[in-house]
């Protein structure tokens, strides 16, 4: 087995990054803009809906019914697939989804393929393993194409490159596709990606996708987006390959009626994003003549074992856990070391890898609760967090758990002027969250109430009294 | 063992075999928006409107007439339509070219696509195709740049999932839900309209 979460097992831990990435002002400040959009978005989109509560429980329902019983919903969503003329196939790990898709592609004599954008092919290291079988793979998403000329790595779940700036992007854009001239404003950078891309579109013969929602009932696929390279992909190409997690499974056709309300405003604060693909099989006279699946395992199962962090699989990848998450905000994603970062990649990304490696990851979180509040699913992120922890301890690494804890710990007290420094910090650090309207960061969770005066503001007023009389 | 063995069997003894009843999903979120149809469509085009799309409004005897006003406001001098199409949607005076597997260069120098719609959600302005012989298949309605869709006021749904249900028959056809031109917030989080799909999207409201 060679179970991979991109590059996420060589990562440095996570503190050794943050603190490298901490220093950067510039990320720093393009993250810390675009979390605060989309979070203001969402909060808007979501605060209209009267039923939002309702749907987040039907949201939760949905997956918990899925995980009780994965193994006849995916028997199912194969035979219905299969029904529909498509091609089911399973994959242990990466290794293994990486192989078929390689041959599929090499099957048909073609050596390019155009990409929706997929979280589950940056976690199988798709891109590289195809390179290296002389196979191009044109990333399509605008931000994975920002990500892939620059050979970057993504950031953030939903939109990847958010820690790039339009200058940034401009200059790399101008080198990469040989332009002499380009305007500065988002329009002429993202016109200048549409007429790189369309030759690609109608030329390239094998389109390749994630999904956001498998149907079981039906045998459908579906795949959410915004700019239409989506629909660009699973349409135009002759031969059609989505490579899929397991858990990505939903029983009904109609469970779609939840997901799609609950997506959408959590994701990208939108009360419907711009395009939603959903097919089934092939269709004669209608889209590619062949269509492939690729059920991947690559450490669900292990996932899935344990019962009190399960409901991990229930991520619809939203990432709004991410733009609320005070730890996330500071740091950006590339301090995880995993292509799923902020809180949701803390429990996702060390589960997948059975807990042998990114051990510093469920440290990397004040258990403030906030991603558990806007979670759509409803995923006990911060519980996980703490029995994740656990868990390291138990495996008989204590010395790896204590390491980090005590080692954020000794780097702050070890020096008299950073720890009342830390203090005050926390003391400052309280207030804006109090008059943001966010009592104790989160309304699940209250955050402790934090003295006026600390020992030490004390002890020195003390001394001082003392020497006047 | 082939992985299709290993994967399932990994997960029977992650969940073991007393897996107990089928767990309830309990439907009480909103289904219905109470609202009686003019007010749904009003909706609807507020949506629309909000998304940068033209909405016009016409009864049953009118869609030839207002597709000529659509087609004259946006300067263009025909488009492509599926075989399916209701030939008294289209007036006189412009080129309406059917689509019998029209190639994509074809369809990429095409001035715009018309095409009907099988629903859409007041609540998010969406729409909805099942591409059926009236929608044409996917390509006409994605690689053209202009699209002028036909929606008829007895389709539009309030809700997510009221339009959902009302795809029962139609669920394994290819569909592709709507809500305005294509757009993206990838740079800096500024909405710019108008990426990969149709970068006008101009929808003729039927009474």
């Amino acid at each position: 087995m060679s179970v991979r979460v991109g590059e996420a097992a060589e990562a440095p831990d996570f503190r050794q990054a943050a603190h490298a990435l901490l220093a950067n002002k510039q990320v720093r400040a393009n993250v810390r803009r675009a979390t605060e959009t989309i979070r203001n978005k969402r909060a808007n989109v979501v605060g209209e809906m009267p039923d939002w509560e309702q749907l987040r429980d039907a949201g939760r329902a949905i997956k918990r019914r899925v995980m009780r019983n994965l193994d006849s919903h995916l028997e199912q969503f194969e035979a219905a697939c299969t029904r529909a003329g498509g091609q089911v196939h399973w994959a242990r790990d990466a290794d293994e989804g990486n192989r078929i898709v390689t041959q599929i592609i090499q099957s048909h004599g073609q050596k390019e393929i155009i990409k929706v954008k997929t979280m589950t092919s940056d976690e199988t290291q798709l891109n590289p393993h195809l390179e290296a079988n002389g196979i191009i793979p044109w990333e399509t998403d605008l931000a994975d194409l920002i990500i892939q000329l620059g050979h970057d790595k993504p950031s953030h779940i939903v939109v990847p490159a958010l820690h790039k700036n339009k200058t940034e992007i401009r200059t790399l854009f101008m080198e990469k596709m040989g332009l002499k001239e380009l305007g500065t404003k988002p329009e002429d950078l993202t016109a200048a990606a549409r007429a790189y891309l369309r030759e690609r579109f109608l030329r390239v013969k094998v389109g390749y996708s994630g999904a956001n929602f498998a149907v079981a009932e039906t045998g459908s696929v579906c795949v959410v987006e915004s700019e239409g390279n989506g629909r660009m992909c699973v349409t135009l190409p002759e031969i059609m390959i989505t490579m899929v997690g397991i858990e990505k499974i939903v029983p009904s056709f109609d469970d779609l009626e939840v997901f799609l309300q609950l997506l959408p405003r959590s994701a990208t604060g939108e009360r419907m994003n711009p395009y939603n693909s959903i097919w089934t099989g092939v269709t004669p006279g209608d889209g590619p003549k062949e269509f492939h699946v690729i059920l991947l395992d690559n450490g669900r199962t292990k996932v899935l074992a344990d019962e009190e962090s399960r409901e991990t699989l229930h991520c619809i990848r939203c990432a709004a856990c991410l733009n609320v998450c005070p730890v996330y905000r500071q740091t950006g994603g590339h301090a995880y070391g995993s292509i799923y970062s902020g809180p949701i990649g803390a429990i996702l990304t060390p589960q997948l890898q059975s807990m042998e490696h990114s051990q510093s990851l469920p440290y990397a979180s004040s258990l403030c609760g906030a991603c558990y509040d806007v979670c759509p699913v409803k995923i006990n992120i911060p519980e996980i967090l703490i029995h994740l922890r656990t868990r390291i301890v138990e495996n008989g690494d204590r010395g790896a758990a204590e390491r980090i804890g005590m080692r954020m710990a000794a780097y702050t007290m070890s020096d008299a002027g950073r720890f009342s420094g830390a203090q005050k910090l926390v003391k400052i650090g309280a207030k804006p969250l109090e008059s943001l309207g966010l009592p104790g960061w989160s309304a699940s969770r209250d955050l402790p109430a934090i003295p006026k005066e600390s020992f030490r503001d004390w002890w020195k007023k003390r001394q001082v009294e003392k020497n006047k009389a | 063992m082939s992985a299709k063995t290993d994967i399932l069997k990994n997960i029977r003894q992650a969940l073991g075999d007393d897996r107990g009843a089928e767990l309830p999903v309990n439907r009480d979120y909103r289904a219905s928006l109470g609202l009686d149809r003019e007010a749904m469509v009003h909706l609807f085009i507020d949506r629309l409107v909000d998304y940068n799309a033209t909405v016009y409004r016409t009864d049953a005897a009118g869609i030839a007439g207002t597709v000529a006003d659509a087609l004259r406001s946006r300067g263009k001098s025909g488009l492509v339509v599926p075989p399916g199409i209701d030939p008294s949607w289209l007036p006189q005076g412009y080129r309406f070219t059917a689509d019998h597997d029209l190639d994509y260069d074809t369809l990429d120098a095409a001035e715009g696509a018309l095409t009907a719609s099988t629903a859409a959600i007041a609540f998010t302005g969406s729409i909805i195709l099942t591409h059926s012989l009236a929608e044409g298949r996917r390509a006409i309605s994605l690689i053209p740049d202009y699209h002028l869709c036909v929606v008829f006021e007895s389709e539009i749904r309030g809700t997510v999932p009221e339009a959902i249900r009302s795809l029962a028959s139609r669920r394994t056809c290819p569909i592709t839900t709507i809500a305005g031109p294509s757009a993206t917030a990838d740079i800096e989080m500024m909405r710019v309209k108008g990426v990969h799909g149709p970068r006008t999207l101009d929808v003729i409201i039927v009474g």
